[in-house]
């Protein structure tokens, strides 16, 4: 650690029970980006979930939102060590996305547009522990927040609820995503503070 | 010798207010390599409990040993540009790592003509390029894009005619009445009129906002400039 | 959403490399476009810088810093030529 900066105090950080190991609690919502922000008009927004055993299944927008819709209210953990409580969205659960879906993977990798990759056991997305999202605190989802749809894990860090979804591939091996092959860790529980590789 | 950079403790000595939202950090850095005019440093700030954040800020002055400017533009909700505008007293110690950046920087050896197109800020960097020129033939032509007069950063030294340096200021919200141009952006109307033209092959550094850097940046382009003789310096997300 | 140049990278590649590794000339991988990495588009807004071809946007190279290791990902650069003195 370095000297210290008198009177340096940074920005409010406050202790929380609810905060995981190392995390402190913020009440603005930070944007992360890794690239520039796609637009994706909806008549061409699609998401698609394709096995292991070469099934594709496909919603337009339209069709996503005719699905039964379900409001969470989650606390939000991101890697860079902020987190934000009682974050209100809507979206569709990950178990009626994959009601219709037979597949045997174990693995998912969660794939946006502009390229983004991560991947997820299989059975992290099901038994209402994901959505597929579009709107965020009543309104619909912004670009800068992964609008129109984005993925919403939030028993994981956050990097694993990948802006611009586009779709799930399910696959039986694992395959590490964008952050994973770049030294993050493979699974990331804010709770077991596994940020890095070897954590 | 080679080595890799760690981070050294700088004691600020002085300073000096620019505009009522900026001012120049004259800092102590003892052991300080000295610096090609362009460079920037990091600055590492550790709060009591461990919490530490780092910013990049360009250095202002010519190269001198022991000696480190840096001048800071407060930014509204920053985290880090406040503390070092208003907190930050004679005495106390902060850690930088530096000076790093080799491809932004103009070597006092060169001789192709220098234009330099600062946007707000920016000015920072390439003022240490002026003030690096010294007595050397290189003719120099500064394009000082700013809001209005009261953000002048360096208005006493620019205001000195310096031989071979010409100075154009161009005002984007308020331009006081002498102006000689009416408020507005960065046009290529004026890179013909105050910048060098691109038969000179002028070695060409622009820095400020991305917006302002990305728009200067196509104008020199679209006059014909090489885009490899053009060098930029974006100020990022991380400003603050 | 801003971005800044591959001047950014000299800071923290410096922490690794005893050459300033931003002048070295690089080529993507993505389209071949050949540049200074002082040249990339630097995203510095995510848990790592992640630097992208100013041509294609493609990434060339990600930069981790963890507690006790640097990621460096090459990922998107063919090579990386670096000047170097006698």
């Amino acid at each position: 650690m370095g000297i210290i900066s008198r009177a340096f105090s940074g920005r409010p950080r406050e202790p929380d029970a609810k905060l995981p190991p190392g995390q402190y609690l913020v009440h603005d919502f930070p944007v992360l980006s890794a690239g520039p922000t796609p637009r994706v008009p909806l008549d061409r927004w699609e998401f698609s979930i394709d096995t292991a055993e070469g099934q594709v299944h496909r919603w337009s927008w339209e069709e996503f939102q005719a699905l039964p819709q379900e409001t969470p209210t989650v606390d939000l953990h991101c890697v860079t060590k902020w987190s934000k409580f009682g974050t209100g969205w809507k979206g569709v659960s990950l178990d009626v996305l994959m009601e219709d879906v037979e597949s045997a993977a174990e693995y998912a990798l969660a794939y946006s547009y502009g390229g983004y990759t991560t991947n997820l056991p299989l059975e992290d997305l099901l038994d209402g522990k994901a959505w597929i999202v579009h709107e965020y605190d009543g309104e619909e989802l912004a670009p800068a927040h992964g609008g129109p749809a984005r993925l919403l894990v939030p028993h994981l860090y956050l990097w694993k609820s990948a802006k611009w979804i586009k779709g799930l591939r399910l696959l039986d091996e694992d395959w590490p995503g964008f952050w994973e092959t770049a030294g993050y860790h493979n699974y990331g529980d804010p709770w077991r503070e596994q940020r890095y590789q070897g954590d | 010798m080679i080595k890799r950079l760690n981070w050294r403790v700088a004691t600020l000595v002085s300073t000096r207010q620019e505009t009522p939202t900026a001012r120049t950090l004259v800092f102590d850095v003892p052991g300080w390599p000295g610096h090609l005019p362009g460079q920037h440093v990091d600055v590492r700030l550790t709060a009591p409990d461990g919490y530490s954040t780092q910013r990049s800020y360009s250095i202002a002055n010519a190269s001198s040993e022991d000696r480190l400017e840096l001048t800071v533009q407060t930014v509204g909700d920053g985290e880090v540009s406040p503390y070092l505008t208003e907190v930050l007293e004679p005495g106390d110690q902060i850690e930088l790592r530096g000076p790093v950046g080799g491809w932004f920087v103009w070597r006092p050896h060169s001789s192709p003509p220098v234009l330099l197109v600062g946007g707000g800020s920016g000015i920072v960097p390439l003022m240490a390029m002026v003030r690096s020129r010294g007595k050397s033939d290189t003719p120099f032509r500064l394009l000082y894009s700013l809001r209005d007069p009261g953000q002048l950063f360096y208005a006493d030294e620019l205001e000195k005619v310096m031989a071979g340096v010409e100075v154009a200021y161009l005002y984007t919200r308020i331009a006081p009445p002498d102006a000689g141009r009416a408020a507005g952006r960065l046009q290529a109307a004026d890179l013909i009129a105050y910048g060098w033209p691109p038969e000179t092959a002028p070695d060409v550094y622009v820095c400020g906002p991305t917006g302002f850097v990305e728009a200067a940046a196509d104008l020199l382009t679209g006059l014909g400039h090489d885009p490899a003789k053009i060098r930029t310096e974006r100020f990022g997300p991380t400003g603050g | 959403m801003d971005y800044q140049d591959g001047n950014a990278l000299a800071g923290p590649l410096s922490e690794i490399f005893t050459l300033d590794v931003t002048v070295a000339q690089g080529t993507c991988a993505g389209c071949g476009l050949r540049g200074p990495l002082a040249g990339l588009h630097v995203y510095g807004a995510a848990p790592g810088l992640v630097a992208r071809c100013p041509g294609c946007e493609e990434v060339v190279l990600t930069l981790v810093r963890g507690p006790k290791d640097v990621w460096l990902d090459m990922r998107g650069a063919v090579s990386l030529r670096i000047p170097v003195t006698e």
